[in-house]
């Protein structure tokens, strides 16, 4: 698990957390034990749609895996006065942004949970009711697959507080 | 705070000049909606743009100068743009300067009153104009035209460029004061097969709701109304989807246009969904009348239903017999059993009464597959509910002899304990019973006792044949209500003009340059396919299971008739 900051001006920083990647081993290994157990079934059925069957469901099944299931890279773009943006790109290549307003984020918080025996820290964005000015509206979870450790969110936190504070020092109209 | 300028990419290579938009003051950012060439006069801008703001109710006004210079730097133009700063005054006068092919430009702002002297950070964010005039953003906000630009940054963004389409309508081969650059600058863009469309749908229109207002005319008088008709009417399912079908078409040929999005949308949805459900039926009619494989059918048809028939006789035998070992009384058993026989033999004398017109009548119904796939979906599960009408009759008279048993046992129970039902009350009381009472009572609780099981068995393989029927009847609908609001329209907008449905936006930073500003990229994030199949969804008369499981485990086991697919709007019984 890496953490990348680019800065790109003084109110735009992109953070992004790249998970583990698809290791080769792991998935020869999968596809040699389905094909052992295609192999078996022919062996005792004696027909040979079943190969052809366990290739195509292997060949789809790692299509769907790697289009809609392994997320390999999750980034954070904070533009101050604009809004927050997070990205999430599959291993396929494909990206899935949200991009949230200014004006709905209340704040970027850390926050714990406790989950079996052990306690997990989480970064997520809170965000603004609008008819209630201290309530929060809704609770957004970041960096929900790749889920860096606490040293990584506390640098992930400090950079998103000094542009959001920037938002509350400079005047609201002009 | 920082001033954004959303900047269209078409304007990347105009030539210099004037910037005119939107400026909105509690976001600090300014909408750039096109560039006014030189040579002009500012008195004509300002006529043309006072007439804009009346016809479209955006307030646009000159925003700042934009400068193109393909050679070096000319030093007395900066200052000529800055003098216009003064003849159009506006707050901030935002300059814009792009040198040669450089992707990097210098953007200043002039405040003439300005509190604090700090050069406020500036962020130049591309946008495609055409993408985002033509998109509709989700999720809507309930709009009085004022308060949704309050709500969102965004939305006000997209309301200014969508609303200021007349705008866009002049292009440069227009004779006119002003020469302006934006999206469609080059020629304003139109297709002779639109306009052809828009031209015939006004009569086809109304062609289309003459013939209808015919139709439901018809459908309406008074000689349909009488009870016999109008009872078959309620329980054919194809009558009501015929009628689903007729509400569709009067909403389509109505001659008001539409206001909202949302309303064009459905009239679009409904249009798409009936054009595929007629295709669809015609394929199915030629389907069957090739190679006569209707009359296939109408012959298969009545060996099916004495198929049945025989296989319902050799089941009443086996309960007649020992069903699974059990022993049942013989006497009620052979009641039962040839009561049930004999209506069977009823039923059969009737299929072959009719089984000379069925392939005249078949071949007559099946050629209303033309009408749409679902009707012929419908009348399907019609067909079937006749064929198996003795079924239900089984299940009918089963359920009301295990009812009446399992009331009657419940009742002589609580007079055995010594207790009665209050109706008054609604709750069970003591009663002190005459010493006849109780003993006939004891003695009917024991006949009614005995005599359950073989009861209790007749009703619960008919009710399992009649759930096996309502089952089969509940998925061809489930199909018909499928095709009925499936949103299809909306789908292949989504796959093909994915800019249309938007569900918010996207930002890409672009190559930075130390002391440039800022430089993003606003892109449109389409809505995902079950969102639009969501918020698109045609409204049916939908057919949803109207009991919890656990009501109709009850309904089940006190006997009660249960009618799982009951049609929203249907009286109840």
């Amino acid at each position: 698990v890496a953490l990348r900051r680019r800065q790109h001006s003084a109110c735009c920083r992109e953070l992004s957390v790249r998970g583990p990647r698809v290791r080769l081993g792991a998935l020869s290994a999968a596809t040699s034990a389905a094909w052992l157990a295609a192999y078996a079934v022919f062996a005792l059925s004696e027909n040979s749609m079943v190969l052809s069957a366990a290739i195509f469901i292997t060949l789809l099944g790692l299509i769907i895996y790697l289009h809609f299931v392994k997320i390999d890279q999750e980034s954070l773009l904070v533009i101050g006065s604009l809004g927050i943006q997070v990205t999430s790109s599959y291993a396929s290549g494909k990206e899935s942004t949200t991009f949230i307003e200014m004006g709905q984020v209340k704040d970027v918080v850390i926050n714990e949970a406790i989950h079996m025996q052990k306690v997990i820290y989480y970064l997520c964005i809170l965000l603004q009711d609008p008819e209630d000015p201290q309530g929060v509206s809704e609770v957004v979870p970041l960096f929900q697959s790749s889920k860096p450790r606490l040293d990584c969110l506390i640098e992930v936190y400090k950079s998103c507080q000094e542009i959001l504070e920037q938002r509350k020092t400079a005047p609201q109209s002009s | 705070m920082v001033l954004k300028v959303f900047f269209p990419s078409c304007c990347s290579s105009a030539d210099s000049g004037i910037l005119i938009g939107r400026w909105i003051s509690e976001q600090s950012s300014a909408v750039v909606l096109a560039v006014v060439h030189f040579p002009f006069i500012p008195v004509q801008v300002k006529q043309y743009l006072g007439e804009l703001q009346r016809l479209t109710k955006v307030t646009v006004s000159v925003l700042g100068s934009w400068s193109n210079s393909k050679q070096e730097k000319e030093e007395g133009l900066s200052e000529f743009l800055e003098d216009l700063g003064t003849i159009f005054s506006h707050e901030p006068w935002i300059q814009i300067s792009k040198e040669g092919d450089s992707k990097f430009w210098s953007c200043s702002t002039l405040q003439k009153q300005s509190k604090n002297p700090k050069e406020e950070e500036i962020i130049l964010v591309y946008y495609d104009q055409r993408k985002v005039m033509l998109s509709h953003l989700h999720p809507p906000l309930d709009t009085a035209d004022g308060r949704a630009e309050d709500a969102s940054k965004l939305s006000a963004i997209f309301n200014t460029v969508a609303r200021s389409r007349v705008l866009f309508m002049t292009d440069r081969y227009d004779e006119g004061p002003i020469k302006l650059t934006h999206w469609q600058s080059d020629g304003v863009e139109a297709s002779i097969i639109v306009e052809l469309l828009k031209q015939a749908s006004v009569p086809a229109c109304m062609l289309l709701a003459f013939l209808l207002s015919l139709v439901s005319g018809i459908c309406r008088s008074r000689v349909l109304k009488f009870w016999p008709l109008s009872f078959l009417w309620s329980k054919l399912s194809t009558c009501e989807q015929l009628g689903h079908r007729l509400q569709h078409l009067q909403v389509i040929s109505s001659n008001r246009k539409a206001q909202t999005q949302t309303q064009l949308m459905r009239k679009a949805n409904i249009f798409v969904s009936l054009l595929i459900d007629v295709a669809l039926g015609i394929l199915l009619m030629s389907w069957l009348y090739r190679k006569n494989r209707i009359g296939h059918l109408a012959d298969t048809l009545i060996p099916v239903a004495d198929h049945v028939a025989e296989e319902l006789q050799d089941l009443l035998q086996w309960l007649m017999g020992a069903p699974a070992g059990l022993k049942m009384n013989r006497a009620l058993d052979q009641v039962l059993g040839r009561f049930f026989l004999y209506h069977i033999h009823l039923w059969i004398s009737y299929i072959h009464l009719m089984s000379p017109f069925i392939e005249m009548i078949l071949w007559y119904v099946g050629l209303s597959a033309c009408l749409g796939l679902t009707v012929a979906l419908c009348i399907l599960s019609d067909i079937i509910a006749l064929l198996t009408f003795h079924i239900y009759c089984f299940y009918v008279y089963g359920a009301r002899l295990y009812c009446l048993k399992i009331y009657g046992l419940s009742s002589l129970w609580r007079l055995f304990r010594g207790k009665k039902w209050n109706v008054l009350r609604q709750r069970v009381d003591s009663c002190s019973y005459d010493l006849d009472q109780l003993f006939i009572g004891t003695l009917l609780f024991t006949i009614l006792l005995f005599l359950l099981p073989t009861t209790a068995l007749y009703y619960l393989v008919f009710t399992l044949l009649r759930l096996l029927v309502v089952i089969v009847q509940g998925l061809i609908h489930l199909l018909v209500d499928l095709i009925d609001s499936l949103p299809l329209y909306s789908l292949i907008l989504r796959l093909c003009r994915s800019y249309r449905l938007a569900a918010g936006v996207k930002f890409r930073v672009l190559e930075q340059q130390d002391g440039k500003p800022l430089r993003l990229l606003m892109q449109i994030n389409p809505l995902s396919y079950s969102a639009v199949v969501q918020t698109y969804r045609l409204p049916t008369y939908s057919c949803y299971p109207k009991d919890s499981w656990a009501s109709l485990c009850k309904k089940l086991f006190l006997g009660e008739l249960i009618y799982p697919w009951k049609h929203k709007g249907e009286k109840q019984d």
